[in-house]
Formats: structure tokens, sequence, C-alpha cells
């Protein structure tokens, strides 16, 4: 579609044009002038050499975790809503009873193989009991690994 | 008969050198015209050595600078692994590319296909034997320098066009069309910047050129016509970043569209000649610019005597060097900055805007000498 405009209109915008167009070009040289002359911003890891000294990010999702303090003691409840949270049924919470008569949680199990760290879980739990760990070194060879139970005691309830 | 003279101090070394060498052969042979030809011949292949070692040796070096300068510009290490900082890693590529197979897909035509590569070599080689890398240090010493290279660049589009006709690929095609287009389209305003360096100087001979920027920092052309020499030195960087198809015109090879443009097919070796190709237009692209806007092997004198005398200590090749290496940090700086235009864009580009104001350049340029004097 060709717009009708006056000669006078079209040589304003033309003159405009080879105004603003160099200058949004000059702003761009100078972002990568700034990036080119600050090699510190560098991202990029050099991965095997620095293991030792590598940062995971916060916010990455690596395998599920519970949180436990020194004596393993967990603050789950076997409540399930991690369970029901997950889209693909990668957790099963076996509650068990204590010597009291009371559900409490008897083992969390977690299928590391069909997890997608979509980090749903942790949102769902009501106590703060999960986490995502920041490990990312998660590759093996033996597929029965990838079956565990992260608590180590039963729940406190 | 006629033998033609050498004059570059390699040129003094053979001739030196040459007939002290004859003495050893047996009387009879001796004589004059066998150690002038000897002198010529000798002198030639070292000329074509060393063209070859300047060209061939810098576009591992270019190719290096590439990868680093643009993982730089976007926050990335670029090779890191092989030697130190990834240095070898150029090498170990070129060794891969050698080794490859070459083949021809079917249906190509098979005599245009591996000559087209050949052809594109040709140009930026001839443009390397024109420049003057020093003031004795210049292959040919043609008169008519500007106009040779306006002709040769030619070859380029040539090669292009073969190699993506040949293929018997619609992407190749197109891409080879496309550019084919633009560089024609290109070469007028390239061809114009060229000609308006040949008025401020008065010749077409590249080592005048040189020499007519002689003296302080202000005396280069760039600097030497206010403001005039600043817009002819962009308009050159723009038209002649279109010549060498580099983005952000690199509309020939269009990678998102094309999927490599008129190299679509190529492999092995082939390929490596095209890509040799590129780099290399890369260095006689930014070795005429220097030569033309920025005092070509000159020292940046700045008019004071104590700090000059230090600067013109360095010898013109790595002056040249220097400015010809930051020629091409500024190509690779807006190759990894700027969008590439749709084709019709480009076009207009160059007619709209390139080559009106190349005209009033040249216009402005005219007035300029007419007042100086």
């Amino acid at each position: 579609m060709q717009e009708n405009i006056t000669l006078v209109q079209y040589f304003k915008r033309y003159l405009k044009r080879c105004i603003t167009g160099p200058w949004s070009l000059i702003c761009g040289l100078s972002v990568s002038l700034k990036y080119f002359l600050s090699p510190w911003k560098i991202v990029t890891e050099q991965y095997p050499e620095n293991k030792k000294t590598l940062r995971m990010h916060e916010r990455y999702r690596g395998r599920l975790e519970m949180v436990e303090d020194e004596e393993g003691n967990n603050h789950c409840t076997a409540c399930g809503m991690c369970e029901r949270a997950c889209p693909n049924a990668s957790i099963n919470v076996l509650p068990t009873k204590n010597i009291a008569g009371k559900k409490v949680l008897g083992r969390y199990v977690y299928h590391f193989a069909s997890c997608t760290q979509c980090g749903l879980c942790v949102e769902a739990c009501p106590f703060g009991a999960i986490v995502m760990s920041p490990a990312f070194e998660v590759a093996t060879t033996e597929p029965s690994s990838l079956e565990m139970i992260l608590n180590k005691k039963e729940g406190q309830g | 008969m006629y033998v033609p003279s050498v004059t570059h101090p390699i040129g003094d070394f053979v001739r030196e050198w040459v007939p002290k060498l004859s003495a050893y052969l047996p009387e009879q042979l001796q004589s004059q015209t066998l150690d002038s030809i000897v002198a010529f011949l000798v002198n030639a292949v070292i000329c074509i050595i060393a063209v070859c070692a300047v060209n061939i040796g810098s576009a591992p070096i270019l190719i290096y600078m590439e990868r680093k300068v643009c993982a730089h510009v976007q926050c990335r290490l670029g090779p890191m692994r092989l030697g130190w900082h990834g240095t070898l890693q150029t090498i170990a590529d070129v060794i891969k590319m050698l080794f490859k197979e070459v083949y021809a897909p079917s249906g190509a035509d098979k005599l245009m296909f591996y000559l087209a590569p050949l052809i594109v070599l040709i140009a930026p080689f001839m443009v390397a034997a024109l420049i003057p890398f020093d003031k004795n240090l210049v292959v040919s010493d043609v008169s008519m320098g500007i106009p040779l290279i306006i002709a040769v660049n030619g070859f380029g589009v040539l090669g292009i066009l073969l190699g993506g006709w040949s293929s018997n690929n619609k992407y190749s095609l197109l891409g080879a069309l496309r550019s084919g287009a633009q560089m024609i389209s290109y070469e007028i305003s390239f061809a114009m910047i060229l000609l308006f360096v040949v008025m401020i100087s008065g010749s077409t001979n590249l080592m005048t050129i040189t020499q007519s920027q002689a003296g302080t920092i202000a005396d280069w052309f760039i600097f030497k016509i206010p403001v005039l020499g600043f817009i002819g030195f962009i308009l050159f960087f723009i038209s002649s970043t279109a010549e060498m198809n580099r983005a952000p015109f690199d509309i020939a090879e269009a990678e998102q569209e094309l999927t490599g443009g008129y190299h679509t097919e190529y492999n092995g070796t082939p390929f490596a000649m095209f890509y040799l190709a590129e780099y290399i237009a890369l260095v006689t692209n930014s070795a005429l610019a220097t030569t033309c806007f920025l005092g070509g092997f000159h020292a940046p004198c700045i008019g004071v005597a104590a700090v000059d005398n230090y600067l013109t200590m360095v010898p013109g090749v790595v002056w040249f060097f220097a400015k010809v290496f930051f020629m091409i940090w500024c190509y690779m700086m807006v190759r990894w900055t700027f969008v590439r235009p749709r084709v019709d864009q480009l076009m207009d580009f160059e007619w709209k805007f390139l080559l009106p104001v190349n005209l009033l350049l040249l216009g402005a340029g005219a007035a300029y000498i007419v007042i100086s004097g």
C-alpha cells in the first residue's frame, strides 16, 4: 500500500531518517564497544577446568532435595501436595504411622528419570520441606540410581 | 632486449646477488642479459611468494580475530581450548577443511563449479599486488592503480554468479543473483569514492596518493579536507562492506534465508577458497581504506618533533599493518552489531542515499579544490 504524501512530506521524512538512522547505529555500536572493552562481564564458564570454583546460579533447578537439619530431621508432613502438583508423577510420598499413631512420612520416593525440574512441587509444598538443589552433574550410567529416597529419617509430623 | 626494472629493496638485493652467483658459471654462459633476466625472474618469484604469504597467512589470523571479537561483543570467550587462548584453533580448522572430500552435486556444471572459487580468489590477490606496504615495498607500482582496482574487483561478482549458477540449487542461484545485483550497485559508489580520492590527490597511482598524505596526522585525507574527508571515509566504509558481501550487507549468503547462498553446495577445499577470498578481500579493502584515507604507511605524526622522531623510527610496514588491523577491527565491530537490511532496503539505500550523497560529495570536493587552489 502506497500512502499518499506530498513531496515536502517525503523529503522531510527522508531527511529525518538521515539523522535518526545513523544515530541509532551509533547507539548500537557503543553497546558492542562497551561489551568488547569489558572482558570481566563475560558469562562463559570454562567448565571442566574451573570445577572447583564454579558457582551455580541461585535460581538453577537441579535435582530435588529435602531440607534437613544436622540430625537429618525434615519438615515433611506427608500431606502429598507435591505428589499432586507433579505433572509427570515423579514423586511418590509413602506415609506411615508413628508410635503415637499419627500419619508421618515413611519414604519420599523420587523418580529422577521422569522429573523435568519444573519446580512445581517446591512451589506447592506448604512447609518448605523440599528445594531444588544446585547440583548439575547428575548424569549417570546406572538407571537404578535415578530412583531415590530423599528422606533419611521418618517425618516428625 | 627489454628487461623490466625491479625497484623495491628485495629487488636491490636480488640485483646485487645474481651477478655474484653467476660468476660461478662457465665463462661462455656469463652475460649481462642473462643476469638481468635471472634477477627479474627471481624477483618475480619472491613477489609472488610475498603476496601469497601476506594473503594466505593473514586469513587464519583474521578468522581467529573475528571469532574473538565476535565472542567478546557477545559476552563470550570464543575459542579457548587449543593452544594459548585457542590460537591453534584456526590451524586445526584449516587442516580439517583441506582433508575433506571434494564433490559436486549431481546436475552441477562441473567445470564452472570448480572454476568459480578460483575466479573469486583472483580479485583480492591482484589488488594486494598493487598496495604500497612501504616506501619501496610494492609489487607493481602501476600508474593506473585505482582504475585497475575498480576493474579487478568485478571478478568477485563473476565468481559468485558462476558458483551460484553452476550449483544446480535454488538457494545458490537466489543468493548469487542477489549478490550480483548488490555488488554491481555498490560498485558505483565504491568507484565514486575512489574517484573523490583521485580528485583530491591528483593521481591514480596508489604510491603517489600515499605520498601526498605525508606529514602530520592532519595531512591524511580523512582529516585534510574538513568534514568531506570524514564523510568520504564513512561512505567508503559502507560501500566496501557491501562490496565484500560482509554483514550487515551479506545478502548473498543471508544464512537465515538462504542457508549459505552461493556457496551452499560447496565443501572442502573449494569452500575454503570462498572463505579465504572473503577474508583476503577484507585485508585488501582495509589496505585500500588505509592507503586512500589513513595515510598509508606514514606514521601518525602529531607535529611535535620529540614525539614524531620516535614514531618515524618504527618502519612503515608496521604502521601500515597497524592501521589495516584497526580497519579490520572496525569492519568486525560493524558486522557483529548491525542487522541485515532486506534486499529492497539495500537497493533503496544505494540508489536513494549513497549515490546522491556521493555525487554531492564529488561536487563539494571539486568546489574545495577550486577554493583552496
